[in-house]
């Protein structure tokens, strides 16, 4: 610290203060700003009045969302959903890290991840176009089904097969990635208990069961703990660009909803009150996830 | 001893298969894809393509070749990609510095943080977002596309935790010097953090060059439309139109295998960049995801 003088000048400060300026003014006028707009919720707002002339009804708008039964069982798509996508992304990603920890040669290793990685980085509108192709009555998906005397299967146009098209194909996009940390923590696992469990007549899968699990736990347990904060988040981008009005009743979840009683039908107050009321429950449940993961996994982000 | 082994290297073949099958079978779809774009008409009306073209043509990639509305998308898409990867970068940088800072060299960093933090888990919802920016009048104006996400703050997480970690007496040389913060900036902590801007450079193209919802919703002319929105309404919107006739103005030219083309067209910028996609996201990963 005898640079202390020279580090603690008002130069210097004046300085930090002119850098994260320009973000701050940005951060204010897109996600403050939206905030104040967020009390169109207690209002009956009318466009052509703005957010000072609309009248205000209090708490009307909310209780209304409570008596909707499109809203309750929107909920419980949007929970549903999120919630298997958690469980089943969570076991393939770890399965697939578990078994390609067995790949002992480096270069397939390498290609299998080139493979599965991919998905990752396309866009739900290239992939729902894909997913729209092969799944189509004439589709790929159908042809190999027919050739067993199965189908034709209307995948995105049965309610009852709607979400489970939404969770698998979830899990084909992303696994491969998700399995990223869980495959870093298995080889951060200390090569000497491998050693000493064979020469104790380990086989293969004991070594997995009593080694390798309980080695990458804390971060099977992080990442499970991080994704509570998602319950409410389904994925908008992925429904919006796979659903259609036959499936609503089992695959509309609250962003879709939203989009639909607020900007299409125009519905200000009510599509303001919907996303609030997910805001503050998610806010909740982000608190709690981190609470977890800190006190669980010691995880901090900054 | 020997047995064993033997048994054991016969599960390493079956284990590696088993996952080769699994790789191949994430890219099926794909290949799918591709091999409609490549194909007859009337061999995909007739599902007869699976992996392999039948009777293939380029048809569909000269047609898009003179498809003026696909390459006007395709335009936007790549202006925003520029000026929106440039604009993050220079936020995540300016941002990240001073955040880097102690509390006692920066009065407010702390404050400053939680708020930066806030902003990113704080979701408002669609409703008052877009009244917003309604309200700034940039409806229909293309800077909105690449300004309500300029402050990109998991890549500020990022870069801060990066610049924290360069070593002290790198700095202090500097200090010694005379350097100020902005020298510090620009010749210190600039050049030591190449592989975390690389990385937090490929987030920004990759998320400016993958949206779409901001295109649909804050671009009423469908001459504004990124190319992924103009796909999402081409492919995607077959049902009761969402904007009004535009929906029905863009679908007149859809058919299977002219969208399968559009995809994969739309897909190639991503495919190029790949190779260091993966290398790069994986270490974002690493970098802001688990830290003990």
């Amino acid at each position: 610290m005898g640079l202390g003088i020279a580090m603690f000048k008002n130069t210097d400060r004046l300085a930090y203060y002119l850098m994260i300026l320009p973000g701050l003014v940005l951060l204010f006028a897109f996600t403050f700003v939206p905030l104040f707009y967020s009390v169109i919720a207690f209002q009956r707002f009318n466009p052509a009045l703005g957010v000072t002339g609309s009248p205000w009804v209090g708490l009307d708008n909310i209780l209304f969302m409570f008596t909707l039964r499109d809203a309750r069982q929107v909920f419980f798509n949007t929970v549903f959903i999120a919630s298997m996508k958690i469980v089943f992304m969570l076991l393939t990603a770890v399965l697939f890290a578990l078994l390609l920890n067995e790949v002992r040669i480096l270069t397939i290793r390498r290609s299998i991840q080139t493979m599965v990685y991919l998905p990752h980085f396309l866009s739900w509108v290239i992939l729902a176009g894909i997913l729209r192709t092969i799944l189509a009555r004439d589709g790929m998906v159908n042809n190999l089904l027919g050739l067993f005397g199965i189908g034709p299967i209307y995948f995105l146009g049965q309610p009852d097969l709607f979400p489970w098209v939404i969770i698998f194909s979830d899990v084909w996009k992303e696994f491969g990635f998700e399995a990223i940390v869980f495959l870093a923590a298995l080889t951060a696992i200390d090569p000497t208990l491998y050693e000493v469990a064979e020469l104790d007549g380990a086989n293969r899968f004991q070594k997995m069961w009593y080694i390798s699990i309980p080695g990458i736990a804390p971060v099977i347990v992080l990442v499970g703990s991080l994704s509570i904060g998602n319950i409410l988040n389904a994925g908008f981008d992925q429904i919006f660009n796979l659903y259609s009005p036959i499936v609503y009743s089992t695959g509309d979840i609250i962003d879709t909803y939203v989009y639909r009683i607020g900007l299409i039908q125009g519905q200000y107050s009510l599509g303001t009150a919907v996303g609030l009321f997910k805001t503050v429950v998610a806010l909740i449940l982000i608190g709690v996830s981190y609470w977890i993961a800190g006190r669980y996994a010691n995880y901090r982000i900054f | 001893m020997f047995a064993r082994s033997r048994v054991d290297r016969i599960i390493d073949w079956i284990i590696t298969i088993l996952l080769l099958m699994v790789g191949v079978s994430t890219l099926l779809p794909l290949i799918n894809t591709l091999a409609i774009s490549l194909s007859d008409r009337a061999a995909v009306s007739g599902g007869m393509v699976g992996l392999w073209p039948v009777g293939f043509n380029l048809n569909a990639y000269a047609y898009i070749l003179q498809d003026e509305k696909f390459w006007r998308a395709f335009g936007v898409s790549v202006w925003r990609v520029a000026v929106g990867g440039a604009l993050n970068f220079a936020l995540a940088v300016l941002t990240a510095f001073p955040l880097s800072r102690t509390a006692r060299a920066f009065p407010g960093r702390d404050f400053f943080m939680w708020l930066f933090v806030f902003g990113m888990i704080l979701n408002v919802g669609i409703v008052p977002w877009y009244l917003t920016i309604a309200g700034y009048g940039l409806i229909d104006n293309l800077w909105a596309l690449v300004l309500h996400g300029a402050v990109p703050i998991w890549n500020v997480i990022i870069l801060m935790n990066f610049f924290r970690n360069i070593p002290r007496e790198l700095e202090e040389a500097a200090r010694i010097d005379g350097a100020g913060p902005w020298q510090l900036l620009w010749s210190i902590y600039l050049p030591t953090s190449l592989p975390a801007l690389a990385t937090i450079t490929l987030f920004s193209i990759v998320g400016h060059w993958n949206s779409f919802f901001d295109g649909l919703i804050l671009m009423n002319n469908p001459n504004n439309y990124p190319l992924q929105t103009y796909i999402q309404q081409l492919v995607i919107a077959d049902r009761p139109a969402l904007h009004g006739g535009q929906a029905r103005l863009l679908a007149e030219l859809s058919n299977a295998t002219l969208n399968a083309a559009k995809l994969f067209v739309a897909m190639i910028p991503i495919l190029l960049i790949y190779p260091f996609l993966q290398r790069y996201f994986v270490r974002g990963i690493m970098l802001g995801a688990v830290k003990e």
